[in-house]
């Protein structure tokens, strides 16, 4: 490599960086879509990179459906606090509660599908137009059609047959009132592009991410975790694992892979040999061929 | 693990329809590097049964929205992904179809190789010069032209060298450099990933090590400083009480401290007094590395100025030469007015002339034809509301490209390279 070389995690961060700092010039008011997980961590460590020595100009917004890991909400304050940022705080729960949203009903109930009517009812309430998650194209075939800055109509909805053409490096972010934009920051990243970055970096990251022990049932082809949100049938075991979670989500839809993965540098070396994707432990992705897709046009993270 | 952290970036783009066997080579690729997950196997294995197909079909792997696999067509770019020891890659994966030129286009806008894949039962054919047309104008630096189902043929050096020298006759009008020649069968995967053993008189390397060790460091211009400032950083704390930087994304040259530099339109010169980073301050910065710069004056400067060097500028211009694709399904009314993007700054432009249209099978220029509609590519003059700092495409992707925001819609309606 030339010395007027980037590497290519060198080059994947400034383009990140580039993303965020035209959110930042092109919108009024623009938040992070903020869930705990390692590719919203990142996120909101490029936009700390990318204001420096300025604080980030986005607020923090996380989704809660009330159905968490424990340690993702204990994590999400701690950074919150490290940063000084300002948290936002969308409930599902107040959304059932208002009649706004119904919850599922089932041994497979989850509140997966309902977080988009609290995420949009959040995203008006506070007028953002611009929301950045930590979405990856590589993660699911229907986000690998995604724009870096993809439009929502006033209703939310992504219409994936009439998006904005993105040439080069130059981002139409232009809406009417009451539209949106999603913006990926990490739309060209892979799953082991984050994981080299948060090595790298040496990012903090909740602690579900490393493998350890935990009671668990096996039910869709994945280890579930134990939580007071789910029903244990009768033919279901319970059993303790050691294992840790590739992706995390609601505890009521996050399975986990068994591992013996306790450091960042093992688990580097878990992804890289890793057979299987990342949200191939979802639930939310398997209940059809078009999930993801079918989500998303509704408004969906 | 140290060479993960040594891979550099190479994004290719790909463009064909449904039967020249593209969405076959990238599965391909993506199998044989070991870049398949047992589940998405899975899925394209229950989905060949599910519609009776005897073999499992690769070119599942490459579909992606309902409708796409539904028609079995490819319609919007989609972005795929794989990584070697050496480099990882960015695939743009776009339709080759004609009434998709805009997709092409799109793909072709970051791409640093252009794949063009030619059936070698049929030799050239329009489509071969379409993606040819597009990665020239597009000013991909590398092509590698792959002829496909060699298998077909009986992997025949004759077949192969009559294609190659119809290629080189064709691209002779075009404006590329690096071109090279590959017989491959994506099918059978014959010189993709691993070599193959019945084209014994093909002395080249496979496919995948081109991709590999095609030479990209000298695709970013590092010689003409070009800094567009995206927005101003001031942090306001006591820390930091006068800290004033310019943030951007360098486009090209190389920058350092001590630099003398001028900031455009305002013409005001200064000094660069330090180039920074989360990290620090670097020594120097180049493209495309996203910092913070520190001038030695105070200087009113905001979003869309520029900063370059004082002995070489771009120019500042308000009649600006372009090749136009439309990307929208409503062409332009004669003077219409639009939104124009460079960079980052923004101003008003209107469409004087079209001069001509291009055919983008033939390179043929048709001065008569001046009705434009989606995915026709024209050269076009235009008059904007104030001088935009802009050089050649040749000379720079950055600095040389635009796009037309409709004012009412706010859709991105063309994209125009700088004559």
């Amino acid at each position: 490599m030339t010395k007027y070389n980037l590497t290519h995690l060198k080059e994947l961060e400034a383009e990140s960086i580039f993303i965020l700092r035209e959110v930042a010039a092109q919108f009024q008011k623009p938040a992070i879509l903020f869930s705990g997980g390692k590719d919203s961590i990142c996120v909101v460590h490029l936009a700390k990179k990318a204001f420096h020595p300025a604080k980030f100009p986005f607020p923090l917004v996380h989704i809660d459906t009330g159905h968490n890991f424990p340690e993702t909400i204990k994590f999400r304050d701690n950074l919150v606090k490290k940063l000084g940022a300002k948290l936002i705080i969308g409930s599902v729960q107040k959304s059932i509660d208002e009649g706004r949203a119904s919850e599922e009903k089932g041994k497979n109930a989850s509140r997966n599908a309902i977080q988009t009517v609290t995420l949009l009812d959040t995203i008006e309430e506070n007028k953002f137009d611009a929301c950045l998650g930590g979405a990856r194209r590589d993660e699911e075939k229907a986000r690998a059609k995604e724009r870096f800055f993809s439009h929502r109509d006033e209703f939310g909805q992504w219409d994936p047959k009439n998006q904005r053409p993105e040439l080069w490096n130059i981002f139409n972010g232009k809406h009417q009132s009451g539209e949106h934009f999603r913006v990926f920051p990490l739309s060209n990243w892979t799953e082991m592009d984050v994981w080299q970055y948060i090595l790298a970096e040496k990012i903090e990251i909740p602690s579900l991410y490393f493998a350890h022990q935990r009671e668990v049932i096996w039910r869709n082809n994945a280890w579930l975790p134990v939580s007071q949100y789910i029903q244990i049938d009768n033919g279901e075991e319970v059993t303790t694992k050691k294992l840790r979670f590739r992706t995390l989500g609601d505890i009521t839809i996050t399975g986990g892979v068994e591992s013996q993965a306790d450091t960042l540098e093992k688990i580097v070396e878990e992804v890289a040999a890793a057979r299987y994707t990342e949200r191939g432990n979802r639930a939310d992705d398997k209940r059809s061929e078009t999930a993801m897709e079918d989500r998303k046009k509704e408004g969906y993270f | 693990m140290k060479g993960y952290l040594d891979m550099e970036l190479l994004r290719f783009t790909t463009a064909g329809s449904v039967d020249d066997g593209k969405s076959t080579l990238i599965g391909r690729l993506l199998y044989d590097s070991k870049s398949i997950f047992e589940d998405q196997l899975h899925q394209v294995k229950e989905t060949s049964e599910r519609r009776g197909a005897e073999e499992v079909d690769l070119a599942l792997l490459t579909d992606g929205l309902k409708d796409e696999r539904e028609q079995g067509i490819t319609i919007d770019v989609a972005y795929r992904y794989f990584a070697t020891p050496k480099r990882k890659f960015i695939i743009a994966d776009t339709p080759g179809h004609i009434q998709y030129t805009r997709n092409m286009v799109t793909g072709a806008s970051t791409a640093n190789v252009a794949l063009i894949l030619i059936d070698a039962r049929n030799g050239v054919v329009d489509q071969t010069c379409r993606h040819s047309i597009i990665a020239s104008l597009l000013q991909i630096p590398h092509l590698i032209v792959c002829i496909n189902k060699m298998d077909l043929v009986n992997y025949d050096e004759v077949v192969f060298k009559k294609i190659k020298d119809d290629f080189e006759d064709f691209a002779s009008k075009l404006d590329v450099k690096d071109v090279r020649f590959i017989p491959i069968s994506a099918l059978k995967g014959d010189n993709v990933v691993n070599r193959s053993d019945k084209i014994p008189w093909y002395e080249g390397s496979t496919l995948l090590y081109a991709l590999e060790n095609i030479h990209i460091g000298s695709d970013q211009n590092h010689i003409d400083c070009r800094f567009p400032v995206q927005t101003v950083i001031r942090p306001q704390t006591d820390e930091f009480h006068d800290y004033r930087g310019y943030a951007g994304r360098i486009v090209g040259g190389i920058f350092k401290p001590g630099d003398e530099v001028i900031v455009l339109p305002s013409g005001f010169t200064s000094k660069v007094k330090s180039i920074d980073t989360f990290e620090g301050p670097v020594k120097e910065a180049f493209a495309p590395m996203s910092v913070t710069i520190n001038l030695e004056d105070d200087i009113d400067i905001s979003r869309g100025d520029m900063i370059v060097r004082t002995n070489n500028k771009p120019e500042p211009k308000q009649d600006i030469e372009v090749m136009l694709c439309w990307l929208n399904n409503k062409g332009p009314m004669p003077r219409a007015k639009y939104i124009i993007r460079h960079t980052t700054s923004e101003a008003k432009a209107m469409i004087k002339e079209i001069r001509y249209k291009l055919d983008i099978s033939t390179l043929h220029r048709n001065e008569q034809e001046k009705s434009i509609g989606a995915n026709d590519i024209c050269r076009a003059s235009l008059r904007t509301t104030k001088p935009l700092l802009i050089d050649s495409y040749r000379k720079n992707r950055s600095t040389g490209s635009i796009i037309l925001i409709d004012e009412g819609t706010n859709e991105t309606v063309a994209a125009g390279m700088v004559i």
